[in-house]
């Protein structure tokens, strides 16, 4: 056990969760946007946007989050006329490729949690807000959507911590984010136990914080 | 098209042993993942506090830390560990891994965490009325496990464990890293030597789309066999 390399090492892993941890809130936030959207296109009648809203989360549920990076990363820029665009600017940018994958992929995943959410939701609920006469929208929104979060909350809070994991995909693409300074450490020392315990330490410890926030919501929003 | 060729010309032929690769790592790392659940899930439902605790350790350290980073430590690792164990006993030369054994391990050890919890999950939700009813009849421990324990686990587990299969097959892209040629490494080759990535990784994406959809079939039709007589 080299205890030096793992002193010295953490600090420099503290500052690539840093990286670690912008990717993964942004890439939820847009996520989830994303997630509503097709979450409320799968409950609509019409069967093509329906069916349309189901290609998009089989696709990017059925394959690799690597292969949804590498096809953003190096396949669009292959594209003569998104070259030329304005998205090149953002394009270009491994780091904003890596978000449009993490929230493209995690958008999928929420989709179902929150399509299951909306399909739980006692029918009489609905009905009794409508014979009190209040409209579909405000019923959607302060009724639907509130409990739909809250029965979503446990499911959410697994898809949070596998997308942490999934940002470690992020390294791939040249980004230097928590896996991939440890992989350059172990790389460059040799010693991938060492570098391995404080990087899966500090991963463990992140995963445990969103675990317990996650749990508290549960408590503050349990009825 | 001509780019999927088979033979000199096209990757065609390539791509389709590539598959056949991740195939093969699925299948090994769903293996081995088995045999480590098989390992801790007793530890897991043990009534002793210490081997909890070790069961709890791995499934959590596994679950809780990026697979990239597991394959990491195997792959730098892997081979120092050997040779550790080796000049024990007197070889001292350089041991190279396949990057095939890496592989599958790492993946097996990762989706071994997931089995041991789909495996404790069904065990837990046979009705204990059913242990009561095995001990009366005076079945042996053995003999309680393998006619009355295990098929109503697996019936309980298929469901889970096809996710377990989702989430193996996927990670298996995640060896490419390490210079195994399964299907995302093989497109990454076709696409550095065509300059075609969208093409190349598109089809690759069309390939686990492909492989998802026909194991899940598959695993449909298992849990028909499993819940005759439910």
């Amino acid at each position: 056990m080299d205890f030096e390399l793992m002193i010295n090492s953490f600090p420099k892993l503290l500052n690539a969760a840093v990286v670690t941890l912008k990717l993964l809130s942004v890439s939820l936030i847009v996520g989830l946007f994303i997630g509503l959207l097709f979450a409320i296109l799968r409950l609509n009648k019409n069967i093509f946007i329906n069916k349309f809203a189901y290609g998009y989360s089989y696709v990017f549920r059925g394959t690799p989050l690597l292969v949804q990076i590498f096809i953003i990363y190096f396949g669009l820029g292959q594209i003569e006329s998104l070259r030329s665009s304005f998205l090149w600017v953002i394009l270009k940018e491994p780091y904003w490729c890596a978000i449009i994958a993490f929230a493209l992929n995690t958008g999928a995943y929420t989709s179902e949690i929150l399509r299951s959410a909306f399909q739980t939701i006692k029918p009489g609920i609905i009905e009794a807000g409508k014979s009190l006469g209040i409209s579909n929208k405000i019923i959607f929104y302060k009724v639907q959507i509130p409990i739909a979060i809250r029965q979503s909350l446990p499911a959410y809070g697994n898809e949070i911590i596998l997308m942490l994991k999934g940002t470690s995909l992020a390294s791939t693409v040249t980004l230097m984010d928590l896996t991939g300074v440890a992989k350059y450490i172990i790389s460059t020392t040799f010693k991938p136990i060492e570098v391995f315990i404080v990087a899966g330490g500090i991963y463990l410890f992140m995963t445990f914080i969103i675990h317990n926030v996650i749990k508290f919501l549960e408590k503050k929003y349990s009825y | 098209m001509e780019l999927l060729a088979f033979g000199d010309t096209g990757w065609g032929d390539e791509l389709f042993r590539a598959t056949l690769m991740t195939i093969a790592v699925s299948i090994t790392a769903m293996l081995i993942g088995f045999s480590f659940a098989a390992i801790f899930t007793p530890l897991k439902l043990s009534k002793f506090k210490f081997l909890n605790l070790i069961a709890n350790i791995y499934t959590t350290v596994i679950r809780g830390v990026p697979e990239l980073l597991v394959i990491y430590l195997f792959f730098f690792g892997g081979s120092g560990a050997i040779m550790f164990v080796a000049s024990i006993f007197g070889y001292n030369e350089y041991i190279e891994i396949n990057a095939f054994v890496t592989g599958s391990f790492a993946i097996g050890i990762i989706s071994g965490a997931y089995s041991t919890e789909v495996f404790r999950g069904a065990i837990q939700s046979i009705d204990k009325g059913q242990f009561e009813a095995a001990k009366v009849l005076g079945f042996s421990k053995f003999k309680q496990f393998y006619k009355i324990v295990l098929p109503q686990m697996l019936r309980l587990a298929i469901p889970n464990l096809s996710n377990v299969w989702q989430i193996t097959l996927k990670d298996t892209s995640l060896i490419s890293v390490t210079g195994l040629v399964e299907i995302m490494r093989q497109s990454y080759i076709a696409a550095g030597f065509t300059r075609d990535p969208l093409f190349f990784y598109s089809f690759a994406a069309v390939l686990y789309l492909l492989l998802t959809f026909i194991s899940m079939k598959l695993i449909n039709k298992l849990e028909v066999k499993y819940s005759r007589g439910y």
